[in-house]
């Protein structure tokens, strides 16, 4: 698994539950280290092992806990930088919704040897869509859940969304947008000058 | 079905939102909505173009005729007032006769021209490639920079590794290698500096009676002292089991090189106690000034501190000798004589 995935629940674990529940979660996740370098790669075995450690450690369902890690990765300040780039992904939330599938591809022009899930968005109406996710990990549909969440809040449009299980290594979600134009939303403005 | 004006001015704000059409005495008589932001307070229609735009490339362009006759060709323009963004552009005949329709983009500076027009996915044509152009521009920065902390981590682990391998790790002193890349730096200076050969005497005693455990006290204990005794410019190194040296920048002057012997020596003769057992041992210094004027390389520097540390042993250990080219001659006695002596003792 890419580094920069790992990094990213270090970050997660460590933002939002300090540093001493992150070094206690990779001793019992065995590893023989505790940072993660976001530009290498890792064994694909480490990231189911670490989050079953963090969720053992912090007594709470891992479906949750990778929910709250798609929360995280979409609206932490020390991540601002993610919910940017997916931002560039449309104007309004539909083309947002529809900007994910090609979001394995975006992220490879970046980062060439970061392959992230696939994913599939299919519309049933001009406001009931699905999201077919690709789960290499079971839970991803989860963090997908807490991304949509979190920025369908960004383009100030209220949606329902419902994770509707799992089967044969891919998950789905539903997603029903109630008012497009709910609140205001929150800025985004291609030029930020850092 | 030829379309009219209006149409045509529609499809070209939807196509090409940077565009503006100018007329035969080149005034703007139209202008794409994206370019118009560039300008919010001024009206850009009803302007003379070249009053507007600063034409760079190509040079000679100073009326409109020799713009129109550049049709076709890639212009570079800058705006004369702040911000002076520059922009590309290329001219084509318009509809109307006389009129010329030129459409801009921003090129390059095109991250910066976002920001300082506060411009938004909308204003640009939907096959415009600019959003995916800055998306990248910000992934890579942000893959870079991780990148970047990575190099950085790596160099101070690199930093730490190459610490230890100049380092003794018993005494916590240099190694052999670090002494040879120190007095190769200090050579290359071309100043004169002191050079101690130090040896332990009876710390083969010391290990053999007391053991392994007396001996590693003894030599850190050793090696503490040499520290205490020398300053921070000295570098100190352990380069063999019981043999150092210390290398002494400021101190050429023969006088105090020999006080910091003596020093060193007393020091090292007051007996060390290891688990309330005492161990004895003393020193014996061979010294060599390196002088850059003299023909004596730094390759020879610490073979002449050996023979004068030779002859401190000969002459019954716990002393400093200077090195001089007659100990050479003494020591070759010496040598030849143990030689001579040794198949009788065999």
């Amino acid at each position: 698994m890419h580094g920069l995935i790992n990094r990213a629940i270090q970050c997660f674990v460590c933002d939002s539950y300090g540093w001493d529940k992150w070094v206690e979660a990779t001793r019992l996740a065995e590893l023989e280290f505790v940072e993660f370098e976001a530009m290498m790669m890792y064994d694909d075995d480490i990231t189911p092992r670490l989050l079953d450690a963090i969720s053992v450690l912090l007594d709470r369902n891992r479906r949750y806990i990778m929910e709250d890690l798609g929360t995280y990765l979409v609206s932490h300040p020390n991540v601002e930088a993610l919910r940017r780039l997916l931002r560039f992904g449309g104007v309004t939330f539909v083309d947002f919704l529809h900007s994910l599938d090609e979001l394995p591809d975006r992220a490879r022009l970046a980062v060439s040897d970061l392959q992230l899930p696939r994913t599939e968005l299919r519309e049933h109406g001009a406001s009931c869509f699905s999201l077919v996710c690709e789960c290499p990990i079971p839970g991803y549909g989860d963090v997908m859940m807490g991304v949509l969440r979190t920025m369908a809040d960004d383009y100030g449009v209220l949606a329902l969304l419902e994770h509707q299980g799992e089967s044969q290594g891919v998950e789905t979600i539903s997603v029903s947008l109630i008012e497009t134009k709910f609140a205001e939303g929150r800025a985004f403005e291609l030029g930020v000058r850092v | 079905m030829i379309a009219d004006n209006a149409t045509i001015t529609h499809a070209l704000d939807v196509l090409c939102p940077m565009h503006l059409i100018i007329s035969a005495t080149g005034h703007v008589v139209h202008v794409g909505p994206t370019l118009q932001k560039l300008r919010p307070n001024v009206p850009l229609v009803g302007l003379s173009f070249l009053e507007i735009f600063d034409l760079k490339r190509p040079r000679a362009i100073r009326t409109v005729d020799a713009l129109r006759a550049a049709a076709g060709t890639k212009l570079h323009l800058q705006l004369r007032d702040h911000p002076k963004t520059e922009v590309k552009g290329i001219l084509v005949p318009g509809t109307a006769l006389g009129e010329s329709i030129i459409n801009l983009s921003f090129g390059i500076a095109v991250v910066d021209a976002v920001a300082d027009y506060a411009l938004t996915s909308v204003d640009f044509a939907a096959t415009d490639l600019t959003i995916e152009m800055l998306y990248l521009v910000e992934a890579k920065s942000a893959a870079m920079e991780a990148s970047r902390k990575l190099n950085l981590r790596l160099q101070g682990a690199m930093i730490a590794a190459e610490e230890q391998a100049f380092t003794d790790t018993l005494t916590g002193l240099k190694n052999r290698r670090a002494m040879d890349y120190v007095l190769a730096r200090h050579a290359s200076w071309g100043k004169q500096f002191g050079v101690m050969q130090i040896d332990l005497d009876w710390f083969k005693a010391v290990n053999d009676s007391l053991g392994h455990a007396a001996g590693d006290h003894v030599l850190q204990t050793v090696a503490r002292i040499m520290v205490e005794e020398t300053r921070d410019s000295d570098t100190v190194a352990r380069v063999g089991g019981d043999e150092f040296v210390i290398l002494l920048p400021n101190a050429h002057d023969p006088g105090i090189l020999r006080r910091i012997g003596k020093r060193i020596i007393e020091r090292l003769s007051q007996p060390i106690l290891f688990q309330e057992k005492e161990c004895q041992i003393s020193a014996s210094i061979g010294v060599a000034i390196y002088d850059p004027k003299s023909s004596v390389p730094v390759t020879d520097l610490i073979d002449n501190a050996d023979v004068a540390l030779y002859a401190s042993k000969n002459g019954g250990r716990g002393q400093l000798t200077f090195y001089s080219p007659e100990l050479r001659k003494v020591a070759k006695k010496v040598a030849v004589h143990t030689e001579l002596r040794q198949p009788k003792s065999a």
